[in-house]
């Protein structure tokens, strides 16, 4: 109970875990790409809490600048990952990721 | 330190617990629509966290970043795949064993190594207070080329995104005719 109290490093370690298991595990199991593309906000979130974290622990400005960096990365990334799912509807008439076999229309 | 001591971990516990609970929820949850709205919690106690870790800009812009914009987007996605009072909405789990399997050990083998190692070297020069001027000073002087390249980069995708998901005029006059 004593290594509870004061608000440490490992604290922000253990919630980024938390989320980075979450995420990986919606990206394995999920049929639906829109629940995978939430998944993998979540990793991208695991990963912007550490990088705080140091950051914050370290002193310098790495990490904080690298975070803002990952934003604006996530922010392209779902535009073009729902744009892309969006085609898929059209011609698969489904967002089910597992039946979509083929390259061709 | 202005707050008090308890009360600050009670807080961080309280924003830690919503943050874990509605993305364990964004997971397990089968319906898309609870999924997506759940992320908005999780999204809102990620930025709490980052003002914990005195990133306050970082927080703000993972508000209007996140919440703002990608949730929207995602939404969106889900109703305009769907219809909303759909049941089909509810989506379908494969591998669970394996999952499951890799979710534990993933969490336990990280928590492992962080609470059996050794402790963290910390500095005694941590971050505290607003960082918003730091953050302008390091974007206009060693980070200026990855700023640049990374709205290059932005806008790209932005544009190819509204290229892909164009209204197809060909197919429509197809299907009209």
């Amino acid at each position: 109970m004593e290594h509870l109290l004061p608000i440490g490093l490992n604290h922000y370690l253990t919630i980024s875990a938390f989320l980075l298991g979450f995420g990986l595990f919606a990206v394995m199991t999920r049929k639906n790409a829109i629940v995978i593309l939430m998944g993998v906000e979540l990793i991208l979130n695991a990963a912007n809490i550490n990088f705080l974290a140091f950051s914050k622990y370290n002193g310098g400005m790495g990490g904080v600048m690298f975070s803002l960096f990952v934003i604006v990365i996530a922010a392209a990334e779902a535009a073009i990952a729902l744009a892309i799912v969006i085609n898929i509807f059209k011609i698969f008439k489904s967002v089910d990721v597992s039946s979509v076999d083929t390259m061709k229309e | 330190m202005i707050m008090n001591d308890l009360t600050y971990t009670i807080i961080f516990y309280l924003f830690a617990a919503i943050t874990v609970f509605s993305a364990a929820f964004v997971v397990f949850s089968r319906n898309v629509i609870y999924s997506a709205f759940s992320l908005l919690f999780t999204f809102f106690g990620v930025a709490a966290l980052y003002v914990f870790l005195s990133a306050d800009f970082i927080a703000v812009t993972q508000v209007v970043v996140y919440v703002g914009g990608i949730l929207v987007l995602l939404l969106f996605g889900v109703m305009f795949t769907k219809g909303i009072m759909n049941t089909e909405l509810k989506s379908d789990v494969l591998h669970i064993v394996p999952g499951t399997l890799i979710l534990a050990g993933i969490i336990g083998a990280l928590l492992y190594t962080f609470y059996t190692t050794h402790t963290w070297m910390q500095t005694e020069k941590q971050l505290h207070g607003s960082i918003v001027e730091r953050i302008g000073y390091e974007t206009m002087s060693h980070y200026v080329l990855p700023f640049e390249m990374v709205s290059i980069l932005l806008l790209a995708a932005l544009i190819g995104a509204a290229f892909l998901a164009r209204f197809d005029r060909l197919d429509h006059d197809n299907n009209k005719s």
